[in-house]
């Protein structure tokens, strides 16, 4: 309470009617490559490298907070910050209530990862909760197990409570290759999603013109392929 | 669909009857409304049967606590210790983990193979922790009652020549009870509250069912909205929270009929 | 933090762990822990004021503010905190925003646009431009304030139970020796009142201690957040990959509250025993057969 006071009473006294200049990027911080926390405690990854240079091409000051996944689209809306740059898939249900930018990064497949290679994947799967992955297996007749983080359902896999993870292919790659054999992708990969996309609210408008130009001139240059290929490794998709 | 028709879909979801795809569009307040309520019936299910085996758990070990015996004595306030003193957020996360590194083929017992992949899912693993969680915290509760039990009942209870089990059965048990029932009815509600955690920590949801708060959680995700789900839940719970007040108020009355009227407790 | 942790790839065995254990996001983990400690620090004396509060209310005579505390109290104890925490936050924060609004916007629209909140720039608590700190400081005084209304009512219930308690004859008599009201309220009702809250109250410190688990749903970066955080399975993305140790971190969690509630046991003893002296009840009794 003291807390509160003392804050909100210095703010009152130190606002000054000034228009707000600085521009608050949201990400998850769990998802790598996209964006994670480093052992520095800093926001880091593709998400990270490329939103600075988004805001530097922009010529906004930008400044990183992170949130939990099931609170980032109702918290972009409440105001706590402008932008999210977390992975987020260009999706319908998702343009009804946000806006998003032009893609930055192309449609990206999601695959199955399980511990061999003849395994059912109509038995269980895990997924995250709330992902476009967990609506497709859930729609696809398999018996989906959903857990609050994307690591916890490859943990999954491996200590057999499910049989496959359905995730995205990228974030798969890295845990795949570090695996030791133990895992290997299985199946097909599936395209879901229309690209990832800077999510925005609805009537940020000038923001967004901001954003899509930066992003146009960062695909014409080569610099975004180039970043891609950085954190994704050469066989990326890219633009 | 019509609301009629939503019901009629969603209303045993939880459990696994009914439409078996969750609303994706288009979401109605009928259909949160039902959903959510489903989700319940989870909720009720790990608060009952907690509740129900723990009650007699929990007179065990607080028998044993108070016990002279130090061979029984210690183990119950070790128990009792570490399950009041570990919040039930890390008890589920680490059950959760440990019943995971139980052999998923199953246990070899004298030729038999005992099935463990059963005992990591949430109507099980779940319940087991729920079910020691409320054991600790009422064997302390009635373990206090006992030590409350006024000096002079016990007294005269020998001085009447009853002695031992018919001493517990017809003196400190009803007493126990009956001093031990208000914290006792608290308990139980808090217990209750906590089971909204068990999706929430550790435990998956399977075939996406889930509790009252799983299905809150997931219109509040879709719709983005969470000032809907959300208080769905909230008032489900009050209305929750009325009744076993209520149910618990009927015993209370039970258990003080013999004391005059001027001096029974209120429930 | 050592030089010997410059590249951490290139080192093994116990210099690897502990630079580990000494990296920044740990370093944040081991802070976090103050930031819990300073929570209950906090929050205790906020509730047990939100609870005097409701007491009063609920027992005074002017029947709204009467309903007020009862109703405080029952609608915060029959909905479970976590499901409270998940919406009441947002709420709170919207809403001391929209007072800003009124008072420093010069135009006054609504600021619930169908999903969205929209408010001047002025009126954002903390600004956009100010420093992560005070984002981070108002998100705790947010923590705070909503553990302290949830726990309020529940510490409310218990002092209400507790001023019932108080034997009817001291305040008659203090009535009959020509106090107010206010009076016998300050100095009969209320010291005497501790004694039969204390267990209550204890109570209500040990579920407080086991509730902070839930800060993470406020967002604040508490120790569970980091328990998770640190334990998922690190790729070599990381500068420190490992495997999923999130097993080890909750143990350690587990371990600190466990010894947390022992040292509050042993502190609540202390002075329920202090509180006991004299009195006519069973803990004074206790204490009397104890010292004879």
């Amino acid at each position: 309470m003291k807390n509160l006071l003392l804050a909100t009473a210095l703010i009152a006294v130190s606002g000054a009617a000034q228009a707000q200049d600085v521009v608050r990027l949201g990400t998850e911080g769990a998802y790598p490559p996209f964006n994670f926390i480093n052992d520095a405690g800093e926001v880091a990854g593709f998400e990270r490298e490329f939103g600075d240079e988004l805001c530097k091409r922009a010529e906004l000051t930008c400044e990183w907070v992170t949130n939990d996944w099931d609170s980032i689209i109702p918290n972009l809306q409440s105001g706590n910050y402008d932008a999210i740059l977390a992975g987020m898939s260009i999706t319908e249900e998702r343009e009804a209530v946000i806006d998003f930018t032009q893609n930055y990064f192309p449609p990206a497949a999601s695959a199955y990862a399980a511990m061999s290679a003849d395994v059912d994947l109509t038995g269980v799967v895990s997924a995250q909760v709330s992902t476009i992955q967990a609506a497709y297996v859930a729609e696809s007749g398999a018996t989906v197990l959903e857990f609050a983080t994307p690591d916890e359902s490859v943990a999954a896999v491996r200590n057999g409570e499910a049989v496959a993870v359905f995730a995205d292919q990228d974030y798969l790659a890295a845990i795949v290759a570090e695996s030791n054999g133990e895992l290997m992708f299985v199946g097909e990969p599936v395209q879901l999603g229309g690209g990832i996309g800077v999510g925005l609210r609805e009537s940020d408008t000038e923001l967004k013109e901001k954003f899509n130009a930066a992003i146009q001139t960062m695909k014409d240059d080569g610099s975004l392929n180039a970043m891609i290929e950085k954190h994704f490794g050469a066989e990326a998709t890219k633009f | 669909m019509t609301c009629w028709e939503t019901v009629q879909a969603y209303a045993f979801r939880s459990i696994g009857f009914g439409e078996n795809l969750l609303p994706r569009s288009d979401f109605t307040l009928c259909q949160q409304i039902t959903l959510i309520g489903s989700g319940l019936i989870w909720n009720v299910y790990f608060g009952v049967l907690a509740l129900g085996f723990g009650f007699f758990f929990a007179v065990a070990v607080a028998l044993a606590k108070s016990s002279p015996r130090r061979l029984l004595r210690k183990p119950a306030e070790w128990f009792v210790f570490i399950f009041r003193g570990s919040p039930l957020f890390i008890q589920f996360f680490l059950a959760y983990e440990a019943l995971q590194l139980l052999p998923k083929t199953g246990i070899n017992l004298f030729g038999i193979t005992v099935e463990t992949a059963w005992t990591t899912r949430a109507w099980a693993g779940a319940l087991f922790v729920l079910f020691l969680n409320t054991s600790a915290y009422a064997a302390e509760i009635f373990h206090g009652a006992l030590k409350s039990i006024p000096k002079g009942d016990l007294e005269a209870a020998e001085a009447y020549g009853i002695t031992g089990w018919h001493k517990f059965r017809r003196i400190q048990w009803p007493t126990m009870l009956r001093l031990g029932w208000p914290a006792y009815t608290n308990e139980a509600i808090f217990l209750f509250h906590a089971t909204t955690l068990v999706f929430f920590s550790g435990f998956p949801a399977f075939r996406q069912m889930g509790d009252a708060l799983y299905y809150a959680k997931y219109f509040a995700d879709k719709t983005f909205n969470p000032f809907v789900a959300y208080p769905i839940v909230a008032v489900y719970f009050i209305l929750l929270t009325l009744v076993l007040t209520w149910l618990f108020a009927l015993v209370n009355r039970r258990l003080n009929r013999h004391l005059p009227s001027n001096i029974r407790s209120s429930a | 933090m050592f030089e010997a942790c410059a590249d951490p790839k290139s080192i093994e065995g116990l210099t690897w762990a502990m630079c580990y254990l000494t990296s920044g996001k740990h370093i944040e983990f081991y802070w976090s822990f103050v930031t819990v400690l300073l929570l209950l620090a906090l929050t205790a004396p906020a509730a047990l004021a939100m609870g005097f509060a409701g007491a009063t209310a609920a027992r005074s005579r002017f029947i709204p503010l009467s309903l007020l505390g009862k109703g405080y109290a029952a609608i915060v104890r029959g909905v479970p905190d976590i499901i409270f925490f998940l919406f009441f936050v947002i709420a709170l924060d919207q809403g001391l925003e929209y007072l800003k609004s009124l008072a420093v916007c010069e135009n006054h629209s609504w600021p619930w646009q169908g999903l969205e909140f929209r408010v001047c720039p002025e009126a954002k608590i903390p600004l956009g431009r100010s420093s992560a700190i005070w984002h981070q400081a108002y998100g705790f005084g947010l923590a705070v304030f909503t553990f302290a209304l949830v726990f309020g009512a529940f510490a409310a219930n218990v002092l209400y139970g507790a001023m019932n308690a108080v034997p009817r004859a001291q305040l008659e008599t203090a009535e009959a020796y020509g106090m107010s009201h206010g009076q016998v309220f300050r100095r009969i009702l209320v010291p005497q009142m501790w004694v039969y809250a204390l267990p209550g109250l204890s109570n209500l410190w040990m579920i407080l201690i086991k509730a902070t688990p839930l800060l993470f749903l406020l967002g604040v970066r508490d120790i569970v957040y980091w328990a998770r955080e640190l334990g998922g399975m690190k790729t070599q993305a990381y500068e420190y990959p490992h495997p999923d140790w999130r097993l080890w971190y909750f143990l350690a969690l587990l371990v600190f509250y466990l010894v947390f509630t022992k040292l509050s046991e042993i502190v609540l003893a202390r002075i329920s025993a202090r509180l006991n002296h004299g009195q006519a009840t069973a803990g004074g009794e206790a204490l009397r057969k104890a010292a004879a």
